[in-house]
């Protein structure tokens, strides 16, 4: 094991950052996008594919085909209509969206199509209604300056989102359709070499030219990075998908490097040794007899559930899949995904056995049934029969294509900034023309339109925004960039209520609240500017805005009017808060008498005990020290 | 001139450049752009020309910003035969299917995302592969059109087609046709092959069959599971009963109507719930449904001179005068409510009458019977000799109309064609 030198290894990153465009309504329909709590129609489809009509086209949706499900989907008429269904032709393109995507096609100096072509891009998990997702090429060519140099960009696709996973279970997947349809723009940048680091940067750089337009979704799920990932000789460029902040995008282009160059050495050291091709009717045995009374649980879930349990030799291959050239980077991991996403527990191999339940007395058996010789390997896993057989297929290529290096597949990154197997890499033969829309024209005079909305520089909206709110430049740099800009522009814009107090609250409470492990997604827009008119009201005091969030983003209360109520945080009438300190001052006469206005501290303390998030604190300050000083004068 | 959608300026830069559609080129434009060059759409204009680029994606270049076009290969779009796979299996049920229009069933090449019908046995079993497990499919291609534009002409063609078939060794037959006016076809046979004995499924998509979530196959498998499970003879149309793919509804010809414009399950029974509902692992049937046992006798007739008219406020009482004048034989009314039309009419009505024309009510409510002895109105069109059609849809009135015109000697033996009930059209 040694430790990676990622400037060595020939890393190339292509990013693919699909932005949602906030136009307030779908692409192809006046639905608004909103989210729902509720979904009052349901509905459910099985979307149909076949061999024939992909030929050898489409790697990716004959995979998906293996894992037909029946799709149930979810809907509320607020948020969409007949035309996400699928039960109806797409309206007009959206002139908004259109209008935006030109803006920002031509803010990146794309060169922009007179004609574009709504294009339906098979997609056949369920997540798009009808079965494909519209796509149109808007611009080829292009590049976005990021700290002094060039990064090139290949294409700006206009396209719908998909919908929203809900659950996904052995036979059934489940969607909801409020996302399905909002507009997205999908940038695509040149691969460029550089560090995670570097790559962050042109991520950000884009963001903010995106944001700047003040016509893009912000928050969680808005904007996600996808990144072709591929190493010098190392074969495959790998798709990763689902990148959603910019801290685990760094961490995934590391992880990914990680992989891709430990699989390099693997396949390296596969060459120098003696293996031998598979052959399933020889290498592979039905154990099931020998695990009848295994410990392992999911062996014996397996067992409980009627399945079948199958073992392989691999010859040669003694060691390798435990093998780890970089921690946590070894084929029998590779392996272990390949089976999960088939819907399997995992799978054992032989270099971690024994352990998890399965013992030396069943290993010698396995080694005997299968002649496992001491330079081979061997690999147990169950499942459903005739799923098993598809499943040791794929097992046997990839275990092969080890030699090769990489292979191409599309993996997902997770939120802790490694990456999974998702599904193999699609071809790029799946895409047809929408014919029931006609070509989008794109006049010349639109584009002189667009070229005269460029927005302004990043730089230039900072200072803009320092200059109205009175700012500093950290603070309007982290609203800027946060998800909350529109948010503090209507908070702010009666001037009742101190933008400093608003920015703090909105990028540091709420981010330390998350950093405390709570879901600033719990969170609704809707609730903030309640909370916030309510302080402006001074119905409650600033002081309570962080328990009231809190309370919401823990998932203790559902609505501010509850987080209020369960915490008592009602701002107190004049006549009650001059009772409870006088009251206090009362009962503390004594030490009042004794230490006079230092006794400030202690009482203080007292009093925020029982009045904590009712009073506004300088208010409770200045109450407190009139009364002490009275008492004190009277003495 | 027209090629490919390619006219003036945009057809004398390809024929100059001796390049044609299908022709990989490459392009220098602000960019160099490679890709094979596509039909363009109908009614476009002249002066761009369409590029599917390696990535997919189609584009339109404008002409004046092209610098040069190079041919890079020739090679042309091949069409892709499709094999039958397996051998059909003698011991399932075999079924005919009639394709008249409409695509039931389509392939796409994603090189050219050219869309085509799939009209043989073994396309068909290709694009549905359930298919070949459950029967051994026939297939005949009667003709090819978008059903908007069939005759009457069209229906006595796929009805002969039919009776040709009344005692041969299928099952059932499944006519595929397109579902604007898939109602009106399904009462034409249903009134011209009253009796037919094998049972006949119409069969259509509201959902194109070139998407992955088409409503095509499913109510093509259903049809075929309905027309070998039940056996139950005579004319249906066999589509989505709801926008889930778990029920499909077999709905009698002649009660059936198009009730939305897209949806999966436009097609509803009226008055009732349809005749059978295909399930997963069940085919019921509607308690309420029987059909009365009737001799098979052929009459393969209409007289398409019958008009279907709409009463409204202000409606021209002209209209039915030039009717009567050009020598039209039946009018059904669509009449408001429970079967009434303004004072304004009734000269032009008893015009109409007097020239022997056959006057029929129905109502525009669509829902519901016909009663005209409730009103004023109402019996004074009775008087006129206006004759209440009960609850039968106005579009069944209209076909049956035009059959009953053609299949009798005068106008008693007409009028009592069109009050008898000949294939369930009234309801009760
Ligand atoms: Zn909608």
């Amino acid at each position: 094991m040694s430790e990676i030198q990622i400037d060595k290894i020939g890393l190339l990153v292509g990013l693919e950052i699909h932005q949602q465009l906030a136009t307030g309504a779908k692409l192809f329909c006046r639905c608004r996008p909103i989210e729902s709590d509720e979904y009052s129609i349901k509905f459910s489809r099985k979307l149909r594919i076949t061999s024939s009509e992909l030929g050898e086209f489409d790697p990716s949706a004959i995979f998906e085909k293996s894992k037909e499900k029946t799709i149930l989907y979810s809907r509320n008429p607020e948020s969409s209509c007949l035309v996400e269904q699928d039960d109806e032709p797409p309206h007009d393109l959206d002139h908004n969206a259109k209008e935006t995507v030109l803006i920002m096609a031509s803010a990146l100096k794309s060169n922009i199509f007179n004609e574009i072509y709504v294009m339906r891009k098979l997609v056949i998990d369920g997540s798009n209604t009808s079965g494909f997702q519209r796509t149109m090429l808007v611009s080829t060519g292009g590049n976005i300056e990021v700290n002094g140099k060039k990064v090139g960009v290949q294409s700006i696709c206009l396209e719908e989102d998909a919908a929203k996973l809900l659950q996904d279970s052995k036979d059934t997947r489940e969607y909801s359709l409020d996302r399905l349809g909002i507009p997205l723009v999908e940038i695509a940048l040149d691969p460029v070499s550089g560090t995670p680091q570097e790559i962050k940067d042109i991520a950000l750089t884009l963001g903010r030219m995106l944001r700047a337009t003040k016509r893009v979704g912000r928050g969680i799920g808005s904007i996600r990075q996808d990144v072709n990932v591929s190493i010098e000789g190392g074969g495959a460029v790998i798709e990763v998908k689902g990148v959603q902040k910019l801290d685990q995008l760094e961490k995934v282009i590391e992880y990914e490097a990680k992989r891709q160059h430990g699989l390099k050495i693997i396949s390296e050291k596969l060459r120098t040794l003696k293996t031998e091709k598979i052959i399933v009717n020889e290498d592979v045995k039905n154990v099931i007899d020998i695990f009848k009374n295994c410990k392992s649980k999911i062996i014996q879930k397996s067992l409980a559930e009627g399945s079948s349990i199958k073992a392989m030799k691999i010859k040669g291959f003694a060691g390798m899949f435990g093998w780890e050239p970089y921690p946590g980077i070894r084929l029998g991991k590779q392996l272990g995904e390949l089976v999960r996403f088939f819907g399997l527990g995992g799978l054992f191999h032989s270099d971690e056995l024994p352990n998890y339940g399965i013992e030396e007395l069943e290993i010698q058996q396995i080694i005997k049934i299968l002649d496992v010789g001491s330079n081979d390997a061997f690999i147990i896993v169950a499942g459903n029969e005739k799923k098993l057989d598809i499943v040791i297929e794929s097992i046997i290529k990839r275990i092969e294509d080890a030699k090769n290096g990489i292979p191409a597949e599309t993996r997902a990154a997770t939120i802790t900034g490694e990456t999974v197997f998702l599904r193999p890499r699609p071809g790029s033969s799946r895409m047809y023309p929408e014919t029931d829309i006609p070509p989008v024209i794109v006049s010349n005079t639109e584009i002189e339109q667009a070229k005269s909305k460029i927005p302004k520089s990043w730089e230039e909206n900072l200072l803009a925004l320092q200059k109205q709110y009175e700012l500093n430049q950290q603070l309007s740099a982290q609203v800027f960039d946060s998800e909350y800009l529109d948010l503090f522009e209507t908070i702010c814009k009666d001037k009742k209520i101190p933008p400093n107090f608003v920015a703090s609250t909105l990028c540091g409470t709420i981010t330390n609240l998350e950093r405390q492990g709570m879901d600033s997604g719990l969170l609704k827009t809707s609730d903030i500017l309640e909370a916030f008119s309510l302080v402006i009201d001074g119905k409650i005091a600033k002081e309570s805005l962080e328990m009231i969030f809190g309370s919401i983003m823990s998932g203790k209360s559902k609505t501010i009017s509850e987080a209020i109520r369960s915490n008592a945080l009602n701002t107190i009438e004049d006549t009650e808060l001059h009772k409870i300190l006088d009251e206090l001052v009362e009962s503390s006469r004594k030490i009042i008498e004794e230490q006079g206005l230092r006794s400030m501290g202690p009482l203080m303390g007292l009093a925020m005990k029982t009045l904590r998030g009712k009073v506004d604190g300088q208010k409770l300050n200045q109450l407190l020290e009139n009364k002490i000083k009275i008492k004190i004068d009277k003495k | 001139m027209s090629q490919f959608g390619y006219k003036g300026k945009g057809l004398e830069f390809l024929t100059s450049n001796k390049i044609e559609i299908g022709n990989q080129v490459k392009i220098h434009a602000d960019l160099i752009y490679s890709g094979v060059i596509m039909p363009r759409y109908e009614h476009s204009d002249d002066h761009h020309i369409v590029l599917k680029l390696k990535s997919g994606y189609n584009i339109g270049l404008e002409l004046d910003k092209i610098k040069k076009i190079e041919l890079e290969t020739t090679s042309a779009i091949k069409k892709e035969v499709i094999r039958r796979s397996s051998q059909p299996n003698p011991k399932l049920p075999k079924i005919l299917l009639l394709s008249t229009g409409g695509t039931i069933a389509s392939r796409i090449d994603y090189r050219t995302g050219a869309v085509t019908p799939a009209l043989t046995a073994a396309e068909l079993n290709a694009s549905v592969p359930e298919l070949s497990i459950i029967a051994n499919i026939d297939t005949e291609v009667l003709f090819s059109e978008y059903s908007e534009n069939l005759l009457p002409e069209h229906w006595i063609k796929i009805a002969e087609k039919l009776d040709s078939y009344s005692t041969s060794e299928y099952d059932g037959i499944i006519v595929a046709h397109g579902t604007d006016t898939m109602q009106y076809t399904a009462s034409a046979l249903a009134f011209s092959l009253a009796g037919f004995p094998k049972p006949v499924a119409l069969v259509g998509s509201q959902r194109s069959s070139d998407r992955p979530s088409s409503d095509a196959a499913l109510n093509l498998i259903a049809a075929t599971r309905f027309l070998i499970e039940i056996h139950s003879p005579g004319i249906f149309v066999v589509m989505h009963n709801n926008s889930s793919d778990d029920e499909i509804a077999c709905n009698w010809a002649t009660r059936v109507r198009k009730n939305h414009t897209s949806r999966r399950d436009a097609f509803k029974t009226i008055g009732g719930p349809p005749a059978y509902i295909v399930k997963a692992n069940s085919i019921e049937k509607d308690k309420m449904f029987d059909i009365p046992k009737r001799e098979y006798v052929p009459k393969i007739k209409f007289d398409s001179r019958v008009l279907l008219i709409k009463y409204y406020p202000g409606l021209d009482s002209k209209v039915i005068d030039y009717a009567t004048d050009s020598g039209y034989r039946g009018i059904i009314i669509e009449g408001t409510g429970l079967g009434h039309v303004g004072k304004t009419m009734y000269a032009a009505i008893e015009k109409a009458k007097k020239n022997g024309v056959f006057i029929g009510m129905t109502s525009q409510c669509i829902d519901g019977m016909v009663r005209m002895t409730v009103y004023d109105s109402g019996r004074d069109l009775l008087n006129l000799g206006v004759i209440p059609l009960g609850n039968m849809i106005p579009e069944t009135a209209l076909v049956k109309t035009m059959w009953a015109l053609a299949n009798s000697k005068n106008s008693d033996e007409m009028t009592k064609l069109m009050k008898e009930s000949i294939a369930l059209e009234f309801s009760d």
